[in-house]
């Protein structure tokens, strides 16, 4: 079977065709660069977003603290996931990158935060 | 009066690079000129990752990319950061007035950068039949008030154009758990990047209508529902083809605009259909020692193509000063 899909690694968006056979891909065409092989497999068989979204910040000159998941999650637990970071509330300094949650829904996924907040 | 050698407004990325490569250049008295409490521009609302890969060579957040600036920025003694500094009037000779909490200041610049970003079209510059409810909201507008002030303006949201500002929030809105009915569409493709169609809209089954418009608004207090129609080539309305949608919000993301009032003030020529300087080269203005740089000289699509003509401004401000080749 032949799929059409496009690539999201980067802002060119190459179309890609890619064909299936039993679930897996066998060939993708149409990629500008490496990326979009990878792209092409990973989306047919286990698609993966990155997560972004924000964390409540308490008694910090900001009110949220944007965050996101260090590595790609299943596509279809990203509204899961958002139930979780929903919980989390932050009063702490925090710098980029440094560990807000650890472990995310157990997927083995850390959720670093995105901004440098002072006290 | 106090005069600077360099003056940059504007503290997001595009007044960022272009004051660090003036400093690399040579230039050692530059002050940096920002209205927020905070620098990092509009990059500090979006959250979303895709920043930084032509330039970085890796993918960031908005807040992450401007970080990788606010930190090499604040490591140079030499550039003087005076936040909370709103700029309110600019002159042929480039003498500039900014309030800042409380106090009026008044400095002259050798040579001025503006790098003031763009602002969004409005409803009313795309011309919606209808009342004036509560619950209209420009897409980036939206986007400040999820991601910064961790409010959410809508449950059950209609987005009017398909930039990729609106295509973002139709994500963030469905991630944050209201309901996205339609992005509509009136042109036949998006303006936004394809990418964004299939992450923001596709993944979440999100209606994208091509060809269409919003007819009217309704509600008295809050927006209670839309009359979308489809439109033919010449964006007329196709007989029987309207119906309507409920929703209590409705997001416009139908553009962007530089925001050039204060070199318009200081006599720059404006092109008055795009908001851009009238210019041959990039940067440049029609005052000499005048430059323009990021969102406020042409809406870019991507911010590395804004750092890139960004330092740019900043060697060009350099050389105006006399500086030569860079060190």
């Amino acid at each position: 079977m032949i799929k059409n899909i496009t690539c999201i690694e980067c802002p060119v968006g190459c179309s890609l065709k890619v064909d299936i056979e039993n679930c897996r891909v066998v060939k993708v065409e149409g990629h500008k660069c490496p990326k979009g092989e990878k792209y092409a497999v990973s989306e047919i068989e286990s698609p993966v977003r990155v997560l972004a979204s924000t964390v409540l910040a308490q008694g910090l000159p900001v009110k949220m603290i944007p965050v996101k998941t260090d590595a790609p999650i299943p596509k279809e637990r990203m509204l899961e996931a958002m139930h979780e970071i929903k919980k989390i509330r932050v009063d702490k300094p925090v710098d980029v990158g440094e560990v807000i949650k650890d472990d995310l829904l157990g997927l083995g996924v850390r959720l670093l935060a995105t901004r440098n907040v002072r006290a | 009066m106090i005069e600077r050698d360099l003056v940059v407004v504007g503290g997001g990325p595009a007044g960022m690079a272009a004051a660090i490569e003036a400093y690399k250049c040579g230039v050692k008295d530059i002050l940096l000129l920002e209205r927020d409490q905070f620098l990092g521009g509009i990059l500090s609302q979006c959250i979303h990752t895709g920043f930084g890969i032509e330039y970085y060579k890796e993918v960031l957040t908005g807040p992450e990319y401007a970080d990788r600036f606010i930190k090499r920025i604040r490591e140079i003694p030499d550039i003087e950061i005076s936040l909370k500094s709103f700029v309110v009037s600019l002159t042929g000779d480039k003498v500039l007035t900014y309030l800042k909490p409380g106090v009026m200041h008044t400095v002259k610049a050798k040579t001025l950068i503006m790098a003031t970003g763009c602002r969004e079209k409005t409803r009313e510059m795309v011309h919606i039949a209808g009342t004036r409810p509560a619950g209209i909201f420009s897409a980036g507008l939206a986007q400040k008030l999820v991601n910064i002030e961790g409010l959410l303006p809508g449950k059950e949201v209609v987005i009017v154009g398909s930039g990729d500002i609106g295509l973002i929030m139709a994500r963030r809105f469905t991630l944050e758990g209201a309901r996205v009915k339609a992005v509509v569409e009136i042109q036949k493709e998006s303006r936004g990047l394809k990418r964004n169609i299939v992450q923001c809209l596709e993944d979440f089954d999100i209606p994208l209508y091509f060809k269409h418009k919003i007819l009217k608004i309704y509600g008295k207090d809050r927006v209670e529902k839309v009359d979308i129609v489809e439109v033919d080539n010449d964006f007329n309305e196709v007989p029987g083809s309207k119906r309507e949608v409920t929703c209590d919000t409705l997001l416009v993301s139908v553009g962007l605009i530089p925001e050039n009032e204060l070199i318009e003030m200081a006599g720059v020529e404006i092109n008055k259909k795009t908001n851009s300087p009238i210019s041959e080269e990039v940067n440049k203005t029609s005052i000499p020692g005048l430059f323009v740089c990021g969102n406020s000289f042409k809406v870019y699509d991507i911010v590395d193509k804004v750092t890139h003509d960004s330092l740019g401004a900043g060697r060009l401000a350099a050389e105006y000063l006399g500086f030569g080749e860079k060190k």
